[in-house]
């Protein structure tokens, strides 16, 4: 948000505005997010420039993919931020509610590159894991250096965005495919709950959408 | 230059939980009204399930809040700061934070109302701490009862009562005030969850019950009831089953053709005549200012609003701010313990379902709170309701981890796979008290995008406050316990001094040399202009404030409609 209090217009490569329009999201006064609908009838290429980021460059995005994906692994566990398109959120996010954290990611990522080629002689990405993992583990004890304000805040801040783009409504660019509901056990929205889903380890039916494809919410049914 | 408009009876800045329920008892007997709020009008399309939309960036709040979102330091010798992207506690919208409040809808007790001079008789004078700035207020509980008696059966507020005219009922809160009649609806239902809470609470000794909520719970007035659906705080009802005051008070008065509301407008100062009377307000619409004038004007901004628009609305007869000539305007703040006494416990192997209902679902216990205890040696006054509540979601969940496990990497996700919704917290908000060096003033150097500088908050906790938390914090971990938590692991105990339980500023008392409006909620120093909201409160009380807020809101109102004449006079 900048200080207008508006959206700012992402600069995408393809028309934003036809895509949306399309979707039926223009001229809204709530904001509706850009991913709300994933709608049928899209042609391929769109789809591809729909995954085009809009805020980070090739190189940032590869830096905070890596960085993200030693976060939230992809693992025995089960699918992890690279599944989730975690970095289509942040990436999203920086040009729209999370503008005021863009010029903080500029620096963040250009500090762990220069720390991580500092510490091991490379860029953050060609590392193998355990050595990314030894970077974070720096951050998150804040004993790394050459981060603004300090590398534990930096670390926080990514962390806080790369949940929110694992667990937080697909809407937003990411939980792709609910990976991040399905692992914390979120059964999806539900408009009514009944009081037997309510009791003890009782095990809710599985109802896994887009806020934004119940028709209440569905941007087309606001015109 | 503002285009003046014609004049109306009464202005209000503001349409949340205190304007907007006033409109209704202002509109009904006849006056003309005219509402101005910073924020659109919404629906329930506008309630998506979305906890990245509502909870994490509250984007409710991007009208006009989150422009002016206050900065916090913890004395006088400390810079004030605000972390980047910040976003500003309150809703702005017709409605306001009666939409997206947490919906706990709570009478204050008896003791809250005289809580100061009922612990000196008790514990002596030197019960309360040096530097405490905090009084009675300027009524008793009896004088505020038929008002939440009246919002209770106007809106629908759901609830076991627990103690009717002197008939006590153990269903229900049997340490409450005296209530004239039961709630109009029955509670909303217990969950597995809160049964097994209030099951731990009664092992503890203590007295649970189903907490009231500002919820709907079956069909009332022609509204929907609760349907559970798990997303509810942060953000209004797709049903229309919550109280907010864009569902039943605004409408209430629009339907007299006595109210207008003029949304997307942001008050900007409250004028004055030459006999320092209050004679409209400055707001700004697109790109154009607007003076409505007014006989009576009524601000009901958030508590940090309330504030700011008397300082900027500086004149000849007041050059310190509005109704600010004693230097009142700005003290007395208090912000709520959140999080201060919380704990937060580890059920394993447990579902608890917890991804439902609403934090207005819940189980909750008075013993710990006002002086339901013998507060003897312990070195505070006060305390708070505790209470266990339903309404988790996925990324509150994500991040609600034991401090034993990582936070992030494969142990921390196969954590999650195998617990994610075992975990569960309890609190309480807890009576924190006003004291000298804690009050809001303007920033010297944050504006907002219209170069009006924000809010700063001056706010710490004294001893009495650690000491409360840290005494209930206990009691929070044996709760968990005795409900059979494995892990248990306690919330840092410290001021928020942002809040959106944020009371004082412009608070209420007999003596205008102290306070800065009186028992009636209008100013002592401008007749003509009342303020609303918990802004005016002499103390902040253990539990929930929208309540009471709706509550006074509407005794001021009353008092505007019996003494109009004599007020605008």
């Amino acid at each position: 948000m900048d200080c207008s209090g508006e959206e700012r217009a992402p600069a995408q490569p393809v028309s934003r505005g036809t895509f949306l329009k399309r979707a039926g999201v223009a001229g809204l006064a709530v904001t509706i997010p850009a991913a709300a609908v994933a709608p049928a009838g899209l042609a391929e290429s769109e789809k591809v420039q729909l995954d085009q980021m809009t805020a980070l460059r090739p190189f940032q995005e590869r830096t905070l993919g890596a960085f993200v994906e030693r976060l939230i692994p992809s693992d025995s566990t089960g699918p992890g931020a690279k599944e989730a398109r975690v970095v289509r959120y942040i990436d999203r996010s920086l040009t729209g509610d999370l503008y005021a954290f863009k010029a903080a990611y500029d620096l963040a990522l250009i500090a762990l590159d220069a720390y991580s080629v500092k510490k091991y002689g490379a860029d953050f990405a060609e590392l193998p894991a355990d050595k990314q993992d030894a970077i974070l583990t720096d951050m998150d004890k804040n004993t790394a250096t050459g981060f603004v304000p300090n590398a534990k805040a930096v670390f926080e801040m990514i962390r806080t965005h790369a949940v929110q783009g694992m667990f937080g409504d697909p809407a937003h660019g990411g939980n792709e495919n609910f990976v991040g509901w399905k692992l914390v056990r979120f059964p999806g929205p539900r408009l009514v709950i009944g009081a037997a889903d309510q009791r003890l380890d009782v095990v809710p039916k599985s109802n896994l959408k887009s806020t934004y494809s119940i028709p209440l919410f569905k941007p087309s049914a606001r015109k | 230059m503002a285009e003046t408009l014609p004049i109306t009876d009464v202005v209000v800045i503001g349409t949340g939980a205190a304007g907007g329920t006033a409109v209704w008892p202002l509109a009904k007997a006849g006056l003309k009204v005219v509402a101005i709020e910073a924020g659109p009008r919404v629906t329930t399309r506008d309630h998506p399930f979305d906890e990245v939309r509502n909870d994490v960036r509250d984007s409710h709040a991007r009208w006009k809040a989150s422009w002016e979102v206050p900065t916090v330091r913890p004395n006088r010798d400390a810079v004030a700061t605000r972390p980047l992207g910040a976003v500003g506690p309150m809703m702005n919208a017709v409605g306001g934070t009666s939409i997206h409040w947490m919906t706990q809808s709570w009478r204050y007790t008896p003791w809250n109302f005289k809580m100061i001079s009922e612990s000196i008789k008790r514990y002596g004078a030197s019960a309360i701490p040096k530097d405490c700035t905090s009084i009675d207020w300027p009524f008793d509980y009896a004088e505020i009862e038929p008002y939440y008696d009246r919002h209770e059966y106007f809106a629908g507020v759901s609830g076991q009562a627990g103690n009717v005219k002197g008939v006590i009922d153990k269903r229900g809160n049997i340490l409450e005030g005296q209530r004239s009649r039961p709630y109009p609806l029955p509670p909303l239902r217990s969950s597995g969850f809160t049964e097994m809470m209030a099951t731990a609470a009664r092992a503890q000794h203590w007295n649970p019950y189903p907490g009231p909520a500002g919820i709907r719970s079956q069909a009332y007035n022609g509204k929907a009831g609760c349907t559970y659906c798990g997303f509810c705080g942060w953000t209004g009802c797709w049903t229309d089953a919550k109280v907010q005051t864009n569902v039943d008070y605004i409408p209430a008065a629009e339907k007299t053709n006595n109210l207008k509301i003029v949304p997307m407008a942001s008050a900007l100062s409250i004028e004055v005549d030459s006999k320092g009377r209050a004679s409209g307000v400055v707001y700004r619409q697109g790109r154009t200012e607007y003076f409505q004038p007014a006989k009576v004007v009524v601000l009901a901004a958030y508590t940090y609003e309330n504030s700011r628009m008397l300082l900027l609305s500086t004149s000849k007869a007041y050059p310190n701010g509005l109704s600010n000539n004693q230097g009142q305007v700005g003290r007395h703040y208090i912000a709520h313990g959140l999080g201060s006494a919380g704990a937060t416990g580890w059920f394993p192997g447990k579902r608890l379902n917890r991804y439902s209902g609403t934090l207005g679902q819940y189980t909750a216990f008075d013993d710990l709170d006002s002086d339901n205890f013998d507060h003897t040696g312990l070195g505070f006054i006060g305390g708070g309701m505790c209470s266990a509540t339903m309404e988790a979601k996925p990324i509150g969940t994500a991040n609600t981890t034991p401090p034993s496990v990582p936070r992030w990497g494969s142990a921390w996700k196969a954590w999650l796979a195998k617990n994610a919704d075992s975990c569960a917290g309890v609190g309480s908000q807890l009576d924190v008290l006003s004291y000298e060096g804690n009050f809001l003033d303007l920033d010297p150097s944050i504006r907002d995008p219209l170069g009006r500088p924000v809010v700063r908050i001056t706010f710490d906790f004294h001893d009495n406050e650690y000491k409360m938390s840290n005494y209930i914090q206990d009691r929070m971990v044996e709760w968990l316990k005795a409900a059979g938590a494995g892990e248990v692991w306690r919330g840092v105990p410290g001021p928020r001094g942002l809040s959106t339980h944020a009371f004082g500023g412009t608070r209420m008392g007999d003596d205008s040399a102290l306070n800065v409006v009186n028992r009636w909620g209008m100013s002592h120093e401008v007749p003509n202009l009342a303020i609303m909201g918990g802004s005016t409160f002499c103390s902040a009380a253990g539990r929930n404030p929208t309540q009471t807020i709706q509550a006074l809101a509407w005794r001021t109102a009353d008092h505007i409609v019996k003494d109009f004449a004599s007020i605008t006079s």
